[in-house]
């Protein structure tokens, strides 16, 4: 039985393989890019606009309203990573009814470059957010004694990510193969369809949860007394 | 008994466990969200995208414990790693 699509070899040379997590991932790279790429080419402001525009400002507004309803006040300069990680791990789940196609996200190499990419991308808008002061001295808080147990909890926050959606995606899998071997007629196809149910809910929690851990970043002491100011 | 069979029988009787026992504790944990997000819901009902938002985000949570059980019984079924050094050391191969 396949554990991951990292079993999977198309292509091998050497020590140089193309398995299915490399190929599916640029697959679905490729979709996307030249997708948007394509839709993107002629937008229009008038009334009268092609179908396709509409489907993309719904996504984007969507996720955009999201973000903002997460604590992040300015959503534009977010939208490009958070979008991304939210539009990759759904397309790839729901690409799953493709016959012969596996999610690239039930390879633990997948979710754990994901996963790293939040890892950096959080001190990043932090840094952005606050200066690097500013955001080491969050470390520090609310007093000196709980630095290690904050580095260890963006430490491990970053193997819960990766190994929730990996888990998540490779138990669909795994039950839909395991399901085919005891009752091949029905079951399948409702376990698939919950299967989708389950991708689409992981993409969301993947992008909010990045989204929270980036707005807990941003969000310092400083402009916690902004806030209270506002009010 | 050799060592082989002791392995291959502690994996398979620990890869239940795991799953059993580890997922009592998130199906009583996602119960008890679940009914009090549906009665927070009952009594405010225009806070419902809030509620829903952070309920789906909290059950995520509860649920990557199970998750978690779910993928070291996995591996210990699939991908387990003492097994694979007991094949790598057995005689004959």
């Amino acid at each position: 039985m396949r554990l991951s699509p990292d079993e999977m070899i198309f292509w091998q040379q050497g020590f140089l393989k193309l398995n299915g997590t490399i190929v599916f991932t640029w697959g679905l790279m490729f979709v996307l890019a030249v997708g948007s790429k394509l839709i993107t080419r002629n937008l229009s402001t008038e009334l009268k606009r092609s179908r396709w525009q509409n489907l993309l400002e719904i996504v984007v507004t969507g996720i955009e309203k999201q973000i903002e309803d997460v604590g992040l006040r300015h959503p534009k300069k977010y939208i490009g990573f958070l979008g991304t990680l939210f539009l990759f791990v759904a397309i790839a789940s729901l690409c799953t009814v493709i016959p012969g196609y596996e999610p690239p996200t039930g390879s633990l190499s997948t979710t754990a470059a994901l996963a790293l990419c939040v890892l950096v991308a959080v001190p990043f808008f932090g840094i952005e957010a606050q200066g690097l002061g500013g955001y080491l001295k969050s470390y520090a808080e609310p007093t000196i004694i709980m630095l290690p147990f904050n580095i260890i909890s963006e430490l491990s926050r970053t193997l819960a990510l990766a190994v929730r959606l990996f888990g998540n995606m490779m138990s669909g899998t795994m039950i839909l193969a395991i399901l085919l071997t005891i009752t091949p007629f029905i079951f399948p196809i409702a376990m698939s369809a919950l299967g989708l149910l389950i991708g689409m809910v992981q993409a969301y929690i993947f992008s909010i949860l990045a989204a929270v851990y980036i707005a807990a970043a941003t969000r310092g002491r400083k402009s916690t007394a902004e806030e209270a100011h506002d009010i | 008994m050799d060592n082989m069979t002791l392995i291959a029988i502690a994996s398979i009787v620990t890869a239940g466990l795991t799953i059993a026992l580890g997922s009592i504790g998130p199906a009583l944990g996602e119960g008890r969200a679940v009914a009090t997000a549906l009665s927070s819901l009952a009594q405010q009902p225009d806070a419902a995208t809030t509620i829903t938002r952070t309920l789906f985000v909290g059950l995520a949570m509860i649920e990557s414990i199970a998750i978690y059980c779910f993928v070291v019984s996995m591996i210990l079924v699939f991908a387990n790693p003492f097994w694979n050094h007991v094949i790598a050391q057995a005689p004959g191969k």
